[in-house]
């Protein structure tokens, strides 16, 4: 199993934990934020916690352990972020749901000059009219982060999902 | 044993529910076809037991010897494998033995599958190969001695791989894959599978609480794709006044909706627009790469939306490629399994296109969000509310097949679901 690919480095080779101790609440902030914006269905707020040429994919954990590269979506370019979030909220049809996004376990990795790369784990609990509330997605984000005029923003977010198994639809993104 | 004996009868005999009696009116159809647990059962004997071919899975997804998926016919899970030859195998996901679901993964490679509870080995063409203690221990205990390893493998199904798409039956007897097809719906299958080498981009999977006949008509459907996709028409990838084509195969099983995008933006009728609430002008993408039509069909039509009776879709939309796989799991729900491809001579950049295209399908897709939402709008009211019929009755069964406000092909599968149903 290769799921795990960015996890493997020792703990020990972290050379100043106490600077990534800083960077992950930073990190966490970052994600509260992120979770909070896509909560509100603020699609039009989330596309701006990316770079101009993120790379933003959600792939099943069995696609990406077998090196397969489709994306539930998969978006170069924050252009491709800003058309989904427009057809979120101009074009398609969904039942109305609550959102609910748990973003935890953060780890920072690697922080080289305005480069970042972390992962963290995350929930997607989803709620529709009068029905119990589901897990729509259980996964891991794989980041990599960049500052920008001192502000954080993804480069680069893939998020594997362990819920191979769609319940209907992902209608928001992750 | 014999390949496929061992299979439920296929229901030649039984007699179709007294108290579901179909309407007089051919353009209604009951709510009992997508709700009865009995009909449901019949259905799995008649239609994916019977005589026809069920879709199973791609060559391209058990590329090499010793690759394995898992799958299904109808309900029933299986397993399809690449032997060392080359040649494909689908047998049933069920341990001769005590009967654990042994195949475990959702693909792999390897010589055999051996069932975790005793040990049971089978190989790739799903024969017993080995069985532990088979003499006991000091003489005691084991196997009858008349206990035949030949009659106690896997039960397996007919198989046929046509243009790199694997196919299976219970059916002793079935014509050739393309016999099944038919000659027009064939030509139409033969531009999407054109002989050329695939390549599985991956595959996605969802449940819908919708029943399985839902995603067929869903795909015969051309009335519901302007006024449920206004993605289709807001970024003009289609409007109803595009030249479009509604194949129906002669018995009414298998269909294609054929539609040929213009260039550039479609010309949006008066008729178009007033319908269309959602249609805006001049409205465009961020990002218009997404869609590109790189041409690489020899066909007048740049889409081609294809229902293959029983549990397949095939699709070709500009430079997307996919496949869906029916799952019945009860009169209430069903699984889809999209497998989703290129060709082997695809560059990176045009991978990446197909990537980036792909976001107009998949249950995270522009389109399949609606489509499964849409269906699962339907399965809720069919099966809350008080009961009744649904409607079908658009267009007119002898209207020209380019006729595109029409449920005319939903009305020639219930009749053909009819015959085969005996209802």
């Amino acid at each position: 199993m290769s799921g795990t690919a960015t996890a493997d480095k020792p703990r020990e080779a972290r050379a100043d934990r106490a600077a990534f101790r800083d960077l992950r609440l930073e990190i966490e902030e970052f994600h509260y934020d992120y979770a909070d914006a896509l909560e509100r269905g603020e699609v039009e707020q989330w596309c701006e916690f990316f770079t101009d040429d993120a790379f933003y994919c959600i792939v099943a954990r069995d696609n990406h352990e077998s090196g397969l590269p489709l994306g539930l979506v998969y978006c170069e370019g924050k252009g491709m972020l800003k058309d989904r979030a427009f057809a979120l909220r101009n074009t398609e049809m969904y039942a109305p749901r609550y959102l609910n996004l748990q973003i935890n376990n953060v780890r920072v990795h690697e922080a080289a000059g305005t480069t970042i790369r972390a992962e963290a784990n995350y929930l997607l609990l989803e709620t529709l009219v009068e029905e119990p509330s589901r897990i729509q997605q259980v996964g891991k984000y794989y980041d990599v982060f960049e500052r920008v005029d001192g502000r954080l923003l993804i480069a680069e977010r893939k998020c594997v999902y362990d819920s191979v198994v769609i319940n209907n639809c992902l209608v928001f993104p992750v | 044993m014999d390949g496929t004996s061992g299979f439920p009868a296929n229901g030649s005999g039984a007699a179709a529910p007294a108290d579901l009696v179909w309407p007089a009116d051919e353009t209604q159809v009951p709510d009992w076809v997508y709700t009865d647990r009995r009909i449901y059962e019949r259905e799995q004997e008649r239609i994916f037991f019977g005589r026809h071919w069920n879709f199973v899975g791609l060559e391209c997804e058990v590329p090499k010897p010793g690759d394995y998926i898992r799958s299904y016919v109808g309900e029933v899970p299986v397993v399809v494998t690449r032997d060392m030859e080359g040649g494909f195998h689908v047998f049933e996901n069920r341990c001769a033995h005590r009967g654990a679901e042994y195949c475990r993964e959702y693909r792999g490679n390897t010589e055999r599958f051996v069932c975790p509870y005793h040990n049971w080995t089978y190989d790739l063409a799903g024969d017993l190969v080995a069985v532990p203690f088979r003499r006991g221990v000091k003489g005691k205990g084991g196997m009858p001695p008349g206990f035949d390893m030949t009659e106690h493998g896997l039960r397996k199904f007919k198989v046929s791989a046509y243009r790199g798409v694997i196919f299976a039956t219970a059916c002793e007897d079935m014509e050739p894959v393309e016999d099944y097809l038919g000659p027009g719906i064939r030509e139409q299958f033969d531009i999407i599978f054109d002989g050329t080498e695939q390549v599985l981009l991956g595959l996605h999977r969802n449940i819908l609480p919708g029943n399985w006949k839902l995603y067929q008509e869903n795909l015969k459907d051309p009335y519901h794709a302007t006024l449920l996709h206004t993605y289709l028409t807001t970024f003009g990838l289609f409007v109803t006044s595009n030249e479009s084509d509604i194949m129906v195969d002669p018995i009414g099983r298998h269909s294609a909706l054929l539609s040929r995008r213009p260039q550039g933006r479609p010309d949006v009728s008066e008729e178009d627009s007033a319908q269309i609430a959602a249609y805006r002008e001049g409205l465009k993408l961020n990002d218009e790469s997404v869609l590109n039509f790189v041409r690489e069909f020899d066909s007048s039509w740049s889409g081609a939306a294809m229902t293959i009776w029983p549990n397949m879709t095939a699709l070709r939309q500009t430079n997307i490629l996919n496949t869906r796989l029916i799952v019945p799991r009860g009169p209430d729900e069903l699984m889809m399994i999209w497998a989703v491809f290129g060709r082997a001579s695809d560059d990176e950049e045009m991978t990446r296109h197909r990537l980036r295209q792909n976001n107009i399908f998949g249950p995270g897709g522009f389109l399949g969000i609606e489509d499964n939402e849409a269906l699962k709008f339907v399965q809720d009211g069919l099966r809350r509310s008080m009961p009744r019929v649904g409607l079908a009755l658009l267009g007119d069964d002898e209207e020209e097949t380019d006729t595109i406000i029409t449920e005319r092909a939903i009305r020639a599968m219930y009749r053909y679901y009819r015959e085969t149903m005996a209802l």
